[in-house]
């Protein structure tokens, strides 16, 4: 292996030697100093996914086990950005007193994570499939428990290691039969091989439930309300955004290549799998209070819609499905930066405390706002170029009432995404959450995503070059 | 730059120019003046579309302006207008100008007000000036949205459930129209040549008939719960009951008329053969809605649920004409549209003088007050009378077309709608003059009200516009229906093309 070879995996090497050196630092960090870890490792993982963006050398690595391509390196490109700006969003957070000790462990486990999401995604095979995988869940919980002082984070942490454990497991299980029944685990050979025998589509449905636990769809989310809600504000804009959006790739990535000739049938289950998660998530996420499980819910919903892009099993369904995926880390990180900046000054996490927030903190109103119209699909934010792009790929199968369905959806999730700009601007308050400045990471997090919410959707070249390195299923 | 982008422009610059002002003079003097401005423009646009089609340009669109968007999806942004749209520009001009002054006195949160008032005007002529389905669809729900936060936050009454009611019913009316203009995409070109969401490039193919069935439905109510089709008009009466006084004017005087023409320039006019089917249904719905809301109007107490019922009518009226599908009947649709537009704008900017005044809104606890404030009494008085079809003012002319356009069918189904239609007027006479006696004239009911003072200048000059708008298309009509006419030749040629009608009538 040549170092042109590495430089092929050039994204896990940095992250991976970026855990190391915060754990070196750390090491060598007095208890008084720990602070000074969060500056060193924001502005390391800025370079990573500047550097990310460099071009690149694709190519295949052990005898087909790793593959990267256009498309792999896009994705992981979307996914630093999304980590970038959560990780400037923990910064307040981290600071607390009750966390100066374990500030590297937030970075050192999430990023551990973010290298086994990297290597999910370029995985040529399914057993680095199944370690990409397992390295991306595992220390998810060990973050999920991160104040483990409180029940209810030691709760969520349990939580998610017994849901991932048993999903991780049925999956494994539908890798066994898969492999059973080809005698291969390369995404190439299987493609080929596979066929409805019904072991093959029993395999397969083992696969796609596994999958379903990640991306949290229904009936596989029971896990997400509790593990979002028990879990640090911070850890859980990670679950949602960037776990899920990882997940989502990998999964349309192996539907398209590996199980195309099965496609009549999954069509089917994403069909019905596609409304029940749309209008479960939409259902609970009516009710909520709390604003965590309030995002975790809405977030169900838009797990529901993605499926649509799926569905398509076009390009222009995979690209809409990246691009939506893209939107998506800015609206929704829009919307947890707001609750993580409240959260970390005052605690409150209730809707019922945004109560005349407009009033005190008009900014973060507004930019709360945004967000909220962008999860909505409101126009002109990206929001609605997203959904609108998902519901084309949906209506160019064919599927209009699936489309109509889950337009209807997104009205309904518009009536709750109202309320809480209807809690900010209209409700009253006598004792609103006072005014506060947020720190300049802070800021600049949420600008990002502002800016983000605002020019995806016009600048249409961000579609365009989604479009050129995405695929249609492959025959 | 296409003098059409300036319509979008301007207002978005305006709002850009009020986050910067500092106080509530300021904010108004900047609104004042970007929407003084577009009415400029729209003057301008109707003069230079004029002086195109007398100088012989016979092109469909005029001012055609086209630039790719999203190239793989075939999007576009393409701008043009006809004599309709230009029609309804300047309507919406005229309306957000008067809004503007209806609404000098807001002065809680005003820099927002004014900003979501002038982007919900930015939706409104975007929408008229799109020949591209995506970027009209686009510019559709931008109109919708402000609605939320205007009613919600400077509103009045059940405020809140009015603005969610409002919203979500608009909403779920774009979810259907979601489905139909991906539909008409998808089947928008022959197969193998590319897909256009370009409403030219739509007509010039007949989308196969099995899918216009499936898709004219959901075109025609998903544009007719904004123009207030019975039964999903409900939204129509709460949501100007509790919106601002502004905000009514612009939603019941434009954004409803959105309905309109969106329900002919896309439903019908790119799916006639399942409209020729189809449109018995829907003349059924509309002539209930022209019924209903005319009677809804007699009972209520409340000057804007009068108003709001009436426009349920009249609007009613706009989709009923629509359906008649001729060229009499669909040139009278378009001047009832503006009639209306003005209107129900000029009822509603009264209304909230007067409420400003009385502090009430219900008739049996107001009287007599022609005497002490005249000028409203007046500008009210004639208002009415436009809006019950006297001859000279706006509502005649439209009426008149519509009524004779319908009357042109000759079978039994389309008589006995056209009769039934055509009896709102009277209703229209009582609920219009049974406002006039009790609020106006008779005995002044409270001593309170003997020290109200009369309209000041922004009041007369919001009124006022509307007025001489009114009256101008009451003494010369022509202009307009020649205007109108001549861009729904196309349209009719493409509905008249058609030799098999189906359907049940």
């Amino acid at each position: 292996m040549s170092i042109n070879d590495f430089l092929t995996m050039r994204h896990e090497l940095i992250l991976a030697s970026l855990v190391l050196i915060v754990l070196i630092i750390d090491l060598n960090l007095k208890k008084s100093q720990k602070t000074r870890i969060i500056p060193i490792a924001i502005s390391m993982f800025f370079i990573h996914t500047v550097v990310g963006f460099l071009p690149a050398q694709t190519g295949v690595l052990f005898g087909g086990m790793y593959h990267t391509e256009a498309l792999t390196i896009l994705m992981k490109n979307i996914l630093n950005v999304g980590v970038f700006i959560i990780l400037l969003q923990s910064s307040t957070w981290l600071r607390k007193e009750e966390n100066r000790e374990k500030i590297s462990e937030f970075f050192i486990l999430l990023l551990s994570t973010l290298v086994g999401m990297n290597f999910m995604i370029s995985s040529g095979d399914f057993l680095m499939l199944y370690l990409g995988l397992e390295l991306a869940t595992i220390p998810m919980a060990a973050l999920a428990s991160y104040t483990h002082h409180q029940e209810r984070s030691a709760e969520a942490g349990i939580k998610l290691i017994l849901s991932s454990a048993l999903s991780s497991g049925i999956l494994l299980f539908g890798l066994s039969l898969i492999y059973g029944s080809t005698g291969s685990i390369y995404f190439d050979t299987v493609g080929q091989l596979y066929a409805n025998t019904p072991m093959q589509v029993l395999a397969f449905i083992f696969f796609f439930t596994g999958m379903g636990f990640k991306i949290s769809l229904v009936p596989f989310h029971l896990w997400t309300a509790d593990v979002y809600e028990g879990s640090p504000v911070n850890v859980t804009s990670y679950f949602s955004v960037i776990s899920k959006g990882a997940s989502v790739f990998i999964l349309i990535m192996v539907m398209f290549t590996v199980f195309h000739s099965i496609a009549f049938l999954w069509k089917d289950i994403v069909y019905l799998i596609a409304i029940t998660t749309m209008v479960i998530g939409n259902l609970f996420a009516l009710r909520q209070k709390n604003m965590k499980r309030f995002l975790a819910f809405s977030s169900i919903a838009q797990a529901g819609f993605i499926m649509l892009g799926i569905l398509g099993g076009n390009k222009i369904g995979m690209t809409a499905t990246v691009y939506f995926v893209l939107v998506y880390i800015f609206s929704n990180l829009g919307a947890f930066g707001v609750v993580s900046a409240i959260s970390a000054r005052t605690g409150k996490e209730s809707m019922d405390d945004y109560d005349g927030l407009y009033a005190t903190n008009p900014k973060l109103s507004l930019l709360m706002t945004l967000s909220m119209f962008s999860l909505a699909g409101i126009p002109p934010i990206a929001g609605f170029f997203g959904k609108f792009f998902l519901f084309t790929s949906a209506a160019s199968g064919g599927y209009y009432w699936l489309v109509f369905i889950a337009v209807l959806n997104a009205t309904i999730s518009l009536y709750y995404y109202l309320l809480v700009v209807k809690a900010m601007f209209i409700n009253k308050n006598d004792s609103p959450i006072a005014f506060f400045k947020s720190d300049l990471t802070t800021r600049i997090a949420l600008m990002i995503c502002a800016i983000g919410i605002f020019v995806i959707g016009f600048w249409s070249q961000v579609y365009e070059f989604i479009d050129s390195v995405t695929f249609a299923i492959r025959n | 730059m296409n003098i059409l982008s300036l319509f979008v422009l301007i207002p978005v610059l305006t709002v850009i120019a009020i986050l910067f002002t500092s106080n509530m003079k300021q904010t108004r003097i900047v609104s004042a003046i970007g929407m003084g401005f577009q009415l400029i423009l729209a003057g301008v646009l109707v003069y230079l579309y004029l002086t195109e089609r007398q100088a012989g340009n016979t092109a469909a669109m005029l001012f055609y302006y086209d630039a790719v968007w999203f190239p793989t999806l075939n999007i576009h942004y393409t701008l043009g207008v006809d004599g309709i749209s230009v029609a309804m520009i300047a309507l919406t001009a005229v309306v957000v100008f008067a809004g503007i002054f209806a609404s000098w006195m807001v002065d809680f949160l005003y820099r927002e007000f004014f900003i979501s008032l002038i982007l919900l005007a930015t939706g409104v002529f975007g929408f008229f000036i799109s020949l591209d389905l995506f970027t009209m669809f686009l510019f559709y729900e931008v109109a919708v949205i402000p609605m939320y936060l205007l009613i919600g936050i400077w509103g009045s009454g059940p405020k809140e459930y009015s603005a969610m009611k409002l919203t979500l019913m608009l909403m779920a009316g774009s979810a259907l129209l979601f489905v139909a203009i991906l539909g008409i995409y998808f089947y928008s070109a022959p197969a193998g040549s590319a897909l256009t969401f370009n409403l030219l490039e739509i007509s010039k193919h007949t989308i196969p008939i099995e899918m216009q069935r499936f898709l004219f439905p959901f075109a025609f109510v998903g544009f007719g719960i904004l123009g207030a089709l019975f039964p999903f008009h409900t939204w129509s009466p709460d949501g100007h009951a509790s919106a601002p006084t502004a905000v009514s004017m612009l939603h019941a005087g434009v954004l409803m008329k959105l309905g309109g023409y969106g329900a002919f320039r896309v439903a019908i006019y790119l799916m006639p053969e399942a409209a020729h089917e189809q449109a018995w249904i829907f003349l059924i719905l509309t002539t209930i809605s022209v019924v209903y809301g005319a009677f809804g109007a007699i009972v209520q107490k409340d000057l804007k649920y009068i108003n709001a019922y009436s426009s349920v009518s009249h609007c009613g009226l706009v989709l009923f004409a629509i359906l008649m599908m001729n060229q009499t009947a669909m040139n009278g649709a378009v001047i009832q549209m503006i009639s209306h537009g003005l209107m129900t704008a000029l009822f509603f900017a009264l209304i909230g003088m007067i409420y400003g005044r009385t502090h009430t809104r219900l008739i049996n606890e107001m009287g007599g007050l022609m005497k002490v404030i005249p000028f409203l009494g007046v500008v009210y008085v004639i208002a009415g009378l436009a809006s019950l079809g006297l001859p000279g003012l706006s509502g005649f002319v439209a009426e008149m077309t519509i009524f004779v356009g319908s009357f042109q069918h000759t079978d039994v189904f389309h008589r006995v709608c056209t009769i039934v239609a055509t009896s709102s007027i009277v209703i229209t006479a009582v609920y219009i003059l049974r406002v006039v006696g009790i609020l106006l004239l008779g005995p002044i009911k409270n001593d309170h009200y003997l020290h109200l003072t009369d309209a000041v200048w922004y009041e007369r000059l919001s009124t006022l516009t509307l007025l001489l708008s009114i009256a101008a298309i009451g003494m010369a009509p022509l202009w307009l229906s020649d205007m109108i006419n001549f861009s729904l030749g196309p349209i009719i040629e493409k509905i008249s093309g058609i030799t098999t009608v189906a359907g049940l009538f």
